[in-house]
């Protein structure tokens, strides 16, 4: 089927979020959609859904105008989409979920279970998945859950296929196997709208690519195209994809980790019996598929987990059952992987969010009383320093886009004086321009003889950033190798084997 | 009607209207002042101010329908309509006018002395539901729901109330003490509930509600009880009347019921804004009310927090526990001393908007309609359930901001949306392994 969009245009009070986006997308053709963070394409493609309705423009399938006042028309008319946060519901069935929303009865309204399994069990052998109807989506991995949201866009008739942001969630390898079904759809006719930021995925998958930034379209490209190209299409300048890095001159190992486990709230053993080290002046990066153990490890160094064994030594000084606060005097620096959820306020100012984490004592408050001139002060000179593009430091936190809520983060973290700085996810959901500051930052850290733990499921920022790299599978670090190890290995590794020859650094 | 509905398909230009060929419209240069504007629309105050305007209108129909005059001519509406109309105009002026004159200014007096009266009881009304708004408020804005504000005042009013009573100490110190001891009773109920939650995770609504009852019985057995507060040779559950030493002093003069108590809330309103707007301690408790996880990550201890913020809670609860048997009802109290003045709170922190000054405005409102109420009643007629309902009205049109925008045609809040569906499948969404 042939999608066309003529001049879509959607405005969100005085944002522009669409401005007379035009797209062309061939029947059978893979098409892909770049564009940084806030371009506007996630807002595209929810108008094409169905779930916004365009202020100007049109949708045309197959030259025939359409009208869609919500996804049920949307899907009706041969649309599908895999969102990035699967639409699924993890205590039912495969075959519930992909029967969810247009089930079939039977005689007194009893579900047709059965035609519904038959419809996944089609539809999987069709492409080659091996699916079982009958199992509850919360155990499959996430990478099957993905085909799950394929098998349902699918199992209504879906003739164009948008997949938004797909390869967030997955490995290496699953995004490979991903890459195989996108191509297989294709060859079965079916078009697909493939939308990311990731350079890489793009030059392999896609036949076209179309370029959106501001709103705008700003060019299309063919997937020959360098990664410097693309990516100087899609910020609007040049841009250094790999920051760059002097050799380590790493010095004592001031945090050591020894034999750390960690118990989680429902009593599963989510970090195992993990050993390292991180010296003054180098990037230790701990690479591995999100919900290895990662998140739970750096909470355990803050303090933020409850149920903690093992040892936390920094600088010589037990860190394991320290208060947060303890942590925090003690010199750690932490950008928090869900930034919204942990890491910021949205409904207080810059300013405010900037003291987030010095509210006790000087400089901001004194006598139990905030210094709110001294605060402001520093918020002036701070916003400058990281380049916070934000109206003022009255604005909200929340009102900023990504980068800059990032920014903020890392501003009120780096403007203490650090004994050890831990990020994790530092540059999940940013747009290059703000991935390529937030690198230096990184980087700055470290030539500064702080030492720096950068937990991160990118295997591009793993390689960007590190000197050393632990890879974290199931709570276990599988091995321990220098930075420059090659990809393959690294990723053979997030699954958990070990490489054939393991030279594991000191 | 029907004409009503052309605005909603304003902005929605038709499809044909824009060809290919036609230049783009130039972006409209948003003006500063429709930016002031959108803002003033979609805040929160004018919501509030609003939903009050709704309500009376609610109220005044609400009159019409229940006024005899007006059921008396609408029986010959056909044959003389206008008698109906004039019905419904005296019955609705006629109330709202007693409520002004009962409540702000009594034009019918002869000097401005006797005139103001009226705002004096308004003020009086407003003593203890400011004081017992501001702590609620407090609380919602540490992400709490102190709904135990009976409870808070029931003990505080029976500590003021039994060193009031008891106690025979110099004018002065006493009524210092009996405010003391009640606001610390108050704070104590308050921060069982906060230590509750902070150490066992036991949610503060149930608590509060719980405690609700404790604290009613317990006062209800302790009335009845000789030797603990009932009064001696008496067998009715009410306590002996308050010795005049811990009586709040009138600050007008005899002719006029506002009392020490007033003035106590003015500095409380000022302290709650400089505790939330100024100290470390509220920052801490608007970080927590925020965002809990923010403020843990930041290392600030949220248990404690929830405990220093219910104690100051229950202590300003208190505050109008005090002031409920040190000047409105200093004869000697019974166990329903509390006037539901701890639910009402709930309602004034949220036409406030948990805003100190806002609770302030909001507490001075609700303190009107209580005087202005039994002028209507008692000049009108109009039964004092009307103001009851369109104080509940208020508060429904303030619980559902949308409904009011949508009645006034007012702009949405400026919306997000880039973030909004983000925040809607947020972070569970993608842990589903």
């Amino acid at each position: 089927m042939k999608l066309e969009l003529r001049g879509i245009t959607k405005r969100f009070g005085a944002l522009v979020a669409n401005d007379h986006i035009d797209l062309t997308v061939e029947p059978g053709e893979i098409h892909c959609l770049l564009g940084e963070n806030g371009a506007g394409k996630s807002t595209l493609m929810n108008v094409l859904y169905g779930l916004y309705q365009a202020d100007d423009g049109e949708i045309l399938l197959d030259d025939v105008v359409q009208r869609f006042s919500g996804p049920g028309d949307a899907m009706a008319a041969g649309i599908g989409m895999v969102h990035q946060h699967f639409m699924l519901i993890p205590v039912f069935t495969v075959a519930e979920n992909v029967m969810l929303g247009h089930e079939k009865t039977r005689a007194g309204g009893r579900l047709d279970i059965a035609a519904a399994r038959e419809q996944v069990r089609a539809i999987s052998s069709r492409f080659g998945f091996d699916i079982d109807p009958d199992a509850l989506v919360d155990d499959l991995p996430v990478g099957v859950q993905q085909r799950v949201e394929i098998i349902k866009a699918l199992s209504r008739d879906a003739k164009v296929l948008v997949f938004d942001e797909p390869t967030a969630v997955l490995t290496p390898q699953e995004t490979d196997e991903l890459m195989v079904i996108m191509r297989q759809l294709k060859e079965a006719g079916t078009s697909i709208v493939f939308i990311t930021h990731k350079l890489r995925e793009v030059r392999e998958v896609a036949d076209r690519i179309t370029v959106i930034r501001l709103g705008k379209v700003v060019g299309q490209a063919s997937p020959t195209a360098t990664n410097t190209e693309l990516a100087s299409l899609m910020v609007g300048r040049a841009v250094e994809l790999t920051v760059h890095k002097d050799p380590a001159k790493p010095g004592n190992a001031d945090l050591v980790v020894k034999n750390l486990s960690v118990i989680d709230h429902r009593g599963q053993l989510v970090v195992n019996n993990v050993s390292f080290e991180v010296h003054a002046g180098e990037i230790l990066a701990i690479a591995g598929v999100q919900g290895n153990g990662q998140t739970e490890l750096t909470e355990a160094i803050m303090g933020l987990q409850p149920r903690v064994t093992g040892s936390i030594m920094l600088d010589g000084n037990e860190l394991r059952k320290a208060s947060v606060r303890t942590v925090l005097d003690a010199g750690v620096g932490f950008v928090p992987e869900d930034r919204s959820e942990d890491g910021l306020i949205a409904e207080f100012t810059i300013a405010e969010n900037l003291m987030l984490d010095r509210s006790n004592g000087e400089p901001f408050v004194k006598a139990g009383t905030l210094q709110l001139g001294t605060l402001a002060e520093f918020a002036e000179k701070t916003i400058v320093e990281f380049d916070i593009r934000a109206q003022g430091i009255g604005t909200h936190a929340g009102k900023l886009s990504g980068g800059n809520q990032q920014k903020v983060v890392l501003a009120r973290e780096l403007s203490r004086s650090l004994r050890l700085f831990v990020a994790a996810q530092p540059t999940r959901g940013l747009d290059v321009g703000s991935i390529e500051f937030v690198h230096t930052r990184i980087i700055a850290t470290r030539d500064a003889g702080t030492p720096v733990l950068v937990v991160s499921t990118e295997l591009d920022e793993v390689v960007a950033l590190a000197d050393r790299i632990a890879v974290m599978y199931r709570g276990g670090i599988v091995g321990i190798v220098p930075g420059t190890t090659p990809r393959s290995v690294l990723g053979l590794m997030m699954a958990g084997e070990l490489p054939s020859t393991p030279e594991v650094a000191a | 009607m029907s004409d009503s509905q052309i605005p909603t398909q304003g902005p929605v230009p038709t499809p044909g209207t824009v060809q290919g060929e036609q230049p783009a419209p130039a972006a409209e240069q948003p003006s500063r002042f429709s930016g002031v504007l959108r803002e003033i629309a979609s805040g929160n105050a004018l919501i509030s101010v609003l939903a009050v305007v709704l309500a009376l209108v609610a109220g005044a129909v609400l009159i019409a329908v229940t006024d005899p005059g007006v059921h008396a001519a609408s029986a010959y509406f056909f044959g003389r309509p206008l008698d109906t109309v004039n019905a419904v105009w005296t019955a609705v002026s006629g109330a709202y006018t007693a409520l002004f004159q009962g409540s702000i200014y009594n034009f019918g007096r002869p000097t401005f002395a006797a005139g103001i009266k009226p705002f004096t009881e308004t003020l009086t009304f407003a003593t203890p539901l400011i004081a017992a708004g501001l702590g609620v408020a407090l609380a919602f804005r540490v992400g709490l729901f102190n709904i135990g504000g009976r409870g808070q005042m029931l003990i505080a009013a029976a500590a003021a109330g039994w060193v009031g009573f008891s106690f025979d100490l110099p004018w002065g110190v006493h009524l210092i003490v009996a405010l003391v001891v009640g606001i610390v009773g108050g704070a104590l109920w308050g921060g069982i509930v906060g230590l509750l939650k902070a150490r066992t995770g036991a949610h503060e609504v149930i608590v509060t509600i719980m405690l609700n009852y404790v604290a009613f019985y317990l006062l209800a057995y302790m009335l009845r009880t000789p030797g603990l507060l009932q009064a001696p040779g008496s067998s009715n559950p009410k306590s002996p009347a308050m010795k005049p030493t811990a009586v709040f002093p009138h600050i007008l003069g005899p002719s006029y019921n506002l009392t020490l108590g007033f003035i106590l809330v003015i500095i409380a309103t000022i302290w709650v804004w400089y505790l939330l707007s100024r100290s470390s301690l509220g920052f801490k408790f608007r970080a927590i009310g925020e965002n809990p996880h923010a403020a843990l990550t930041a290392g600030i201890n949220v248990k404690n927090m929830y405990v220093y913020a219910m104690l100051i809670s229950g202590a300003l609860v208190g505050l109008a526990g005090a002031n409920q048997v040190q000047a409105s009802i200093t004869s000697g109290f019974g166990s329903g001393i509390d006037a539901g003045i701890g639910f009402d709170a709930i309602t004034v922190a949220l036409l406030g908007r948990s805003r100190p000054w806002g609770v302030f405005v909001a507490g001075i409102l609700f303190g009107a309609f209580k005087a202005g109420g039994f002028t209507m009643q008692a000049s009108q007629n109009v039964p004092i359930d009307i103001v009851l309902v369109v104080q509940s009205l208020i508060v429904l049109f303030i619980a559902a901001p949308p409904l009011v925008r949508a009645v006034f045609r007012l702009p949405a809040p400026t919306v997000t949306p880039r973030v909004a569906p983000a925040k809607i499948s947020g972070k569970k969404a993608v842990v589903t392994k």
